[in-house]
């Protein structure tokens, strides 16, 4: 009886279902690896390793995982935030993080200049000033859907194919390096950990307590499952959906900074590429309706990480960069249907009669 | 199967997570004969429906259909028309921009030869089908053109003319005037002719004497009894559907609010306006207060409310809010100024369905008080449990989405998040519709308390009956404008001339 009611604890947790597409993945490392005669734990052997660049650092395929999947999960926070009010995807993430990069790296260099090592300008400056574009993308996604009530996919199609060419426009058509170890922090090692991975720790942490301590959460969601009554309610709907929207871009802007970051440049037609759709895909994983209202951020996160396990996965089962995403695709198609809703009331109705047969 | 029976349930049991919904209801249906079912919110009335029409998987019990063998267990609405069960709801649910013709033959429409729709026939069956029915309009317009009435209509006719045994109608007089009422009933009569046998849910127990033969009551998901309406006076009706004997009703009485005419003025609109929805109007509300707006459906009741509240903002006039000249852009400014608002459309603008009960009865004063200062976990719940108890909100958790709960239950949620605010000035607006009489009559004694306690309170309502028994003074709405008010001789009969507009209804 006692085992009963954990069982139902654990099938009603609204986590249940990202954890175990997450737990698949993983399995699926240790079957291959166990099949090919590796230690079948070889996924998640962490171990030291010495490089000339960076001193010691944590080795493995699970920091790597971690390591990749940043950008993603903190353009994840963002996206769950205005899927929930708006009911809608801002599908210009991906441009405007390397739009961010591009102006951040600009101001770092100078205009015009195509590489160099010494800064133009402070650090603070060229990171400030990308952070400061995203809010400005975010602002100008947010006015059109909060207050002229565009669609939100058309309303973001507009710097989905403008901001890179913005971008282009500040580094006057080049790829700007900035060849300098202070620049390259955010995308390298702090002692042994992947600074990246730090920095998606501190948004993560930053916009759970911004929850938690306040009632933005419920703002949110209330707005999103029905803006009318909430505005009745005294809420100011079209400013919440709004600072969605800027939250979304200033998470672009950190991911932008902290890929351009990894490659010590702004590389404005790569910088983000179609991460707008990993960012979506891993709300869609963690268990969010894409029909907005309630949300899980927990759940987005971990979406994100498990898009990124797939695909080192992938690369470990030795399959090529460009066949990679047909197979990720069979991987979502199933971890979606599994989450979909006439597959979960099959098994609902399958248990519901198991139990009536054994009360019988 | 008995003779004349056309639908039969036995049995019928079906829980939903913490509730038994349903426990071993019965239930009967004739041929040609006009059934109402009736119960307070929450007694099970929607959920039989739901098993009868498919969208419920009802545990236990068995249903009967004349004609077909064996017990029938539907899975779909689709599942129930086809065994002839259609169901026409309160919502019209059919599509305004098509045309009454296509509206009733969409899905099944008749072939030309070369497999197109052929226009020409449907048109003309159409019209023959609406004028059978002595439904007058033109079948080739837009349905958006004709009246919720109408359009109530055509989706019965459409219903009918799919071959139906059995015709569900779910709260089809809510939102009509007597008129349309009426007209509804004389199609419901000539169907039950045709030996159509029609289930009838309403809160209205008027209508329930005005259409039909036989009775079946429920309570609490249970079958209390069926009964020829002869045997079941009203009073026992009401007894039956609440468990006991009221009188309850009667004993509602306005004390004192006579003398709020001397106390301070809480709001005083001078000229107020909204383009296309309210003419500029005045309004005096003292405190302690009760005012009625008493008008027909469209007649710009909730509009004129609308503007007070800033939910529609004011384009002319001033508005004093105790004492003080106020600027209201928005529900939130009339909200920190002490106003609330229950707006009647409980569904759009009222609760916010996927949150919890606890989060529907803070989430005003959460807005309030500011995002960067949230209520503690504690308080909520503290506030939750008090509503519950005080306004009796069926609920099996103050964790329970409000979707789950019925549609009364839902109005009190609604109902105790303004209390929640302590506002002095309240505007509610249709509080008890879709409503029984045990709750009714709990809320507008709790309007006379708020009264008592020196708050105002704006009281709209289609029931003439229950402003008379509250407020010390109605507005009188027509066409968009405030016409007038009455503050002595509140009879059912002057408020009703009023509306009509005494003058011009002489000259008809």
């Amino acid at each position: 009886m006692k085992n009963n009611k954990s069982w139902n604890k654990i099938k009603n947790w609204p986590l249940l279902l990202p954890v175990v597409a997450l737990i698949l993945v993983m399995a699926v490392n240790i079957i291959y690896d166990a099949v090919n005669g590796n230690n079948p734990l070889s996924f998640f052997m962490i171990t030291l390793q010495q490089t000339t660049s960076n001193g010691t650092i944590l080795y493995g395929r699970i920091i790597d995982i971690l390591n990749r999947g940043s950008e993603a999960a903190i353009l994840a926070i963002g996206m769950t935030l205005v899927v929930s009010s708006s009911a809608g995807t801002d599908i210009s993430v991906g441009s405007v993080m390397s739009l961010c990069a591009s102006f951040c790296c600009m101001l770092l260099a100078g205009y015009g200049v195509s590489s160099t090592t010494t800064l133009a300008k402070p650090l603070i400056v060229g990171i400030l000033g990308g952070l400061l574009m995203g809010v400005v993308c975010g602002m100008f996604n947010g006015t059109l859907v909060a207050y002229f009530k565009i669609q939100p996919m058309v309303a973001t199609l507009i710097l989905f194919s403008a901001a890179r060419a913005i971008g282009l426009l500040l580094c006057n058509d080049l790829i700007v390096y900035v060849r300098n170890p202070s620049y390259a922090f955010f995308g390298s090692f702090v002692g042994p950990l992947p600074t990246p991975l730090i920095i998606t720790a501190i948004c993560v942490a930053v916009m759970s307590i911004l929850l938690k301590k306040t009632a933005l959460g419920m703002y949110i969601q209330s707005v999103g499952i029905n803006d009318k009554a909430s505005r009745i309610a005294g809420l100011n709907s079209k400013r919440i959906i709004f600072l969605t929207y800027v939250i979304c871009g200033l998470f672009a802007g950190i991911a932008g900074i902290v890929n351009s970051s990894r490659i010590t440049s702004a590389d404005s037609n790569n910088i983000g590429l179609y991460l707008e759709m990993d960012a979506i895909l891993a709300v869609a994983l963690g268990g969010n309706s894409l029909g907005g209202g309630k949300f899980n951020l927990a759940g987005s996160i971990i979406g994100a990480y498990t898009i990124q396990a797939i695909t080192t996965t992938l690369y470990a089962l030795g399959v090529s960069a460009a066949q990679a995403p047909v197979f990720k695709a069979i991987i979502v198609i199933l971890i979606v249907s599994i989450q979909s809703e006439p597959v979960r009331n099959f098994f609902k109705k399958q248990s519901a009669a198991k139990q009536a047969k054994g009360v019988a | 199967m008995e003779d004349n029976v056309v639908l039969t349930a036995r049995g019928i049991s079906m829980t939903f997570p913490g509730v038994k919904a349903l426990q071993d209801v019965d239930f009967t249906l004739r041929k040609g004969e006009i059934h109402a079912l009736m119960g307070e919110n929450g007694a099970g009335k929607s959920t039989l429906i739901k098993c009868l029409t498919g969208i419920n998987d009802f545990e236990a019990g068995e249903i009967h259909i004349d004609g077909i063998q064996g017990p029938v267990k539907n899975h779909s609405t689709r599942d129930a028309q086809n065994v002839g069960i259609s169901t026409v709801y309160q919502e019209v649910n059919l599509c305004p921009n098509l045309s009454v013709a296509e509206n009733l033959f969409i899905g099944r429409e008749p072939m030309t030869k070369i497999h197109t729709i052929d226009r020409k026939s449907y048109n003309k069956r159409s019209q023959v089908i609406m004028d059978e029915l002595g439904i007058s309009v033109d079948v080739t317009q837009n349905l958006e053109n004709y009246s919720l009435a109408i359009q109530q209509m055509v989706a019965i006719a459409r219903a009918v003319d799919m071959d139906c045994k059995v015709l569900i109608l779910d709260e089809p007089t809510s939102s009509l005037d007597d008129e349309e009422v009426e007209k509804l009933f004389v199609l419901m009569r000539r169907l039950r002719d045709k030996g159509v046998g029609i289930i009838f849910v309403t809160h209205f127990l008027e209508q329930v004497y005005a259409v039909c033969d036989r009775i079946t009551v429920l309570r609490d998901g249970r079958f209390v009894g069926e009964y020829p309406i002869e045997e079941l006076p009203r009073v026992k009706l009401v007894a039956a559907m609440m468990g006991k004997d009221l009188d309850d009703l009667a004993e509602i009485k306005k004390e004192g609010a006579e003398d709020a005419v001397n106390n301070p003025l809480e709001i005083s609109a001078k000229g107020l306006s909204h383009t296309g929805t309210i003419k500029p109007f005045n309004l005096d509300i003292h405190k302690g207060e009760v005012v009625g707006i008493a008008g027909l459906l469209g007649s710009g009741r909730s509009e004129l409310a609308r503007a007070i509240y800033g939910a529609d903002k004011a384009n002319t006039g001033t508005l004093m809010v105790d004492g003080k000249e106020a600027k209201i852009n928005q529900p939130i400014d009339a909200m920190n100024l002490g106003m609330g608002m229950l707006p009647d459309d409980r569904k759009a603008e009222g609760i916010i369905a996927d949150l919890s009960v606890r989060e529907n009865i803070i989430l005003a004063l959460q807005a309030r008080k500011g995002m960067f200062k949230p209520l503690t976990r504690a308080k909520q719940e503290e506030l939750a449990d008090q509503y519950i108890s005080l306004l009796q909100i069926k609920t099996a958790s103050k964790e329970t989405l409000v979707k789950q709960l019925s549609g009364g239950n839902q109005q009190k949620v609604i109902l105790a998040r303004w209390l929640a605010t302590n506002p002095d000035f309240l505007i509610l607006d249709e509080p008890t519709r879709g409503i029984d009489i045990g709750t009714k009559s709990e809320i507008q004694k709790l309007i006379i308390k708020l009264a008592g306690e020196g708050k105002s309170i704006l009281f709209i309502s289609s029931e003439i009956s229950e402003m008379l028994r509250t407020c010390s003074r109605m507005a009188i709405m027509r066409d968009g404008q405030k016409v007038g008010e009455l503050d002595r001789e509140l009879t059912q009969e002057n408020v009703m001339k009023a509306i009509a507009g005494g003058d011009s209804s002489d000259e008809k």
